[in-house]
């Protein structure tokens, strides 16, 4: 075990870095610039490639032209870098290149408050590119989370041939903490795992396995190709059957395995009255504010999601169903609240409380107020005859 | 019945997607048989060890899905982007960039530049066609003053951009423009460009005007516009494309080599400070 005290972009380095990260490229932008910081000086002495790109745009092509080489790579951006960083997000989906992708948030949009926390890019995440696509996107709350979900990261990227999401954000990115790492990563191996490479590289008869992927350069004459292909990579860009073959295809890789991808922690009292569902630094008070409420003697618990996509509905329901009131603090106008209005039945009041900009964080006091607030109109209505 | 012998470039396709999608007299394939017969005067049998990287446009279906060799077809405009992930990530591959006009000089000139400035170990062949053909033929940055296109259809009016001359003023290895019609030299100077001068970043522009949006709407046959592009197009002289022939050949230490040198500094007791 080693023990260090670093910040969150750093440990998103060194998780990547164990992870057996060969390639970076990346842009300078604030409030992630940490990342390529520790790489710059780090990559080249471990037997890695570091290039400062022109742009993002070359930045996250890179990437992609690095891991279909076969090498574990990665970029980290913020705001209106990661907003460039689309396009080639939805053809690392489309061509199934592993990659990862830090995203440490700041206040948007446009250059918006460059240096200010924020978690406004969630719905940008998972619905940022153009045409039918899946990517995983996962949250960390603390720079160790940021080391754990960005190997996690990695693990599912490489097992299931899909661009990964690191979710963090300006109070996680330059928080510093104690972080706890393992002497020793294992490197994440390509899920399709064999060396059988007489399969199609782009099909596969069970969607939710990921097809073989055979290395460039070793005379197997890949097709690859960001349009419609067929399984061998042909491309065929008039018929319905093969496009919507491949875009299914591509969605149930990731969502028939949910399982792994979905990832959560609940604290408090079982079937609590008073849910507070949170992902990110914001889950921090969120956890003080439980704490306060179940001293004063309520029923009360925290949702902690870390995979904030694909959503598993059935583990949010599960939660929800049993609250009178659930509470989605959020620095942005509201976003992960309408999962949680989708699963809500109607005995349920879900209240968003949302707060972005300046750095300002929602505190726990905050949380605390709104909940007994709203508990005790619940409770006067419920005693209206 | 006679018996044909195959043609040399068949070991060099994947002959089940032919025949290929272009128009007729088309001069993609002119570029195409260039390329192949280098290949072939260097003695290459297969393939193999080659990765062709294209964007989007007529021209970056020359290697996808055509050659028989690893191809990646990417984004319109990011195939330098891509193929310097791939090169760097495996650098014993031999990456080979073809390109439009529009993919490489208007949307994607950014990464363009930048590669050559590094003198990234790449060989971008453009094609330069003189408009977008894959979209009805607008006009693009390459695109002659004057000429009418569905975008301009009073007429181009804006100056035109020389990329080989732009390129040249980088840092880059090797720099040369041919036309079409200049089949012999072009082909010298792919073969060039492959063993000769193998490092750091070398650029071949191919003056190919499109013979559906250039040439008809000229009112030319495809003969008429060859006839007149071997009457312009003489090496080593001015043309209205730029001047035609080799403008630059130096064998500077590539982006790889410099890398390198600095891995070397940085796990060599130089502390980073």
């Amino acid at each position: 075990m080693r023990v260090e005290f670093l910040s969150g972009n750093e440990a998103v380095a060194k998780a990547a870095l164990d992870s057996g990260l060969k390639f970076y490229a990346g842009y300078p932008i604030t409030p992630s610039s940490e990342v390529m910081h520790y790489l710059a000086r780090e990559l080249p002495k471990n037997g890695g490639m570091f290039i400062q790109s022109e742009d993002e745009l070359a930045a996250i092509n890179m990437v992609v032209g690095a891991a279909l080489a076969g090498v574990k790579s990665m970029t980290a951006t913020s705001g209106p870098g990661f907003s460039l960083m689309q396009e080639g997000l939805g053809y690392a989906v489309m061509v199934e290149a592993p990659i990862v992708v830090v995203n440490v948030m700041r206040a948007g949009p446009g250059t918006g408050q460059a240096t200010k926390a924020a978690q406004g890019d969630v719905m940008q995440a998972r619905w940022g590119r153009h045409g039918d696509q899946v990517v995983v996107v996962l949250a960390p709350s603390s720079p160790q989370e940021a080391y754990d979900l960005t190997v996690k990261a990695f693990e599912i990227a490489w097992g299931l041939r899909v661009p990964v999401v690191v979710l963090s954000d300006e109070f996680v990115g330059h928080g510093r903490e104690v972080v706890e790492m393992p002497d020793k990563v294992k490197e994440p191996e390509p899920g399709w795992g064999s060396e059988d490479y007489s399969k199609p590289p782009f099909g596969s008869d069970d969607p939710r396995k990921p097809p073989p992927l055979p290395p460039l350069g070793e005379g197997y004459d890949l097709l690859i190709t960001g349009s419609t292909h067929d399984e061998w990579g042909y491309r065929d860009v008039h018929s319905f059957e093969t496009h919507f073959k491949l875009v299914k295809r591509l969605k149930e890789k990731v969502l028939g395995n949910i399982e792994k991808v979905f990832m959560y922690e609940y604290f408090g009292d079982d079937e609590a009255d008073i849910l507070i569902v949170a992902y990110g630094s914001m889950s921090r008070p969120a956890r003080t504010a439980v704490r306060r409420l179940r001293a004063t003697g309520f029923s009360a618990g925290l949702l902690k999601l870390k995979t904030l996509w694909p959503m598993n509905y059935d583990v949010l329901r599960s939660y929800v169903k049993d609250a009178r009131v659930v509470i989605v603090p959020e620095l942005n106008l509201g976003q992960v609240v309408y999962d949680v209005r989708i699963v809500a039945g109607n005995g349920t009041v879900v209240v968003p409380i949302n707060k972005v900009g300046g750095g300002v964080p929602i505190y726990a006091c905050e949380i605390v107020e709104k909940a007994q607030k709203v508990w005790g109109e619940v409770l006067e209505e419920a005693l209206q005859p | 019945m006679r018996c044909l012998r195959k043609h040399f470039s068949r070991k060099y396709l994947r002959e089940e997607v032919l025949p290929t999608p272009f128009c007729p007299g088309c001069f993609n394939g002119v570029v195409m048989n260039a390329m192949f017969k280098a290949f072939e005067e260097l003695g290459v049998e297969r393939l193999k060890g080659y990765v062709f990287v294209s964007g989007i446009g007529c021209s970056s279906w020359i290697p996808s899905p055509h050659i028989k060799a690893d191809t990646i077809h990417t984004l319109h405009g990011r195939a330098v982007a891509v193929a310097t992930g791939v090169k760097l990530a495996k650098p014993n591959l031999n990456v080979i960039v073809i390109g439009g006009d529009g993919d490489l000089a208007a949307i994607g000139f950014n990464h363009l530049v930048h590669a050559a400035r590094r003198n990234m170990d790449l060989l971008v062949i453009l094609v330069n066609n003189l408009v977008y053909g894959m979209t009805r033929g607008q006009a693009s940055p390459t695109t002659p003053e004057g000429m009418r296109t569905v975008t301009t259809p009073y007429g181009a009016y804006e100056p035109v951009m020389d990329v080989a001359e732009l390129i040249a003023r980088t840092n880059a290895n090797y720099v040369a423009r041919w036309c079409v019609v200049n089949f012999n030299q072009l082909k010298n100077s792919i073969k060039e460009a492959l063993s000769k001068y193998s490092r750091g970043f070398r650029f071949i522009e191919v003056i190919a005007p499109c013979i559906t949006y250039v040439v008809r709407y000229e009112g030319k046959t495809p003969g008429q516009k060859i006839k007149e592009l071997m009457k312009v197009c003489r090496p080593n002289t001015e043309t209205p494309y730029g001047r035609i022939g080799i403008l630059k050949a130096e064998d500077k230490p590539g982006y790889l080599d410099r890398y390198f040198e600095y891995v070397k500094r940085a796990t060599e007791g130089d502390k980073g400070e």
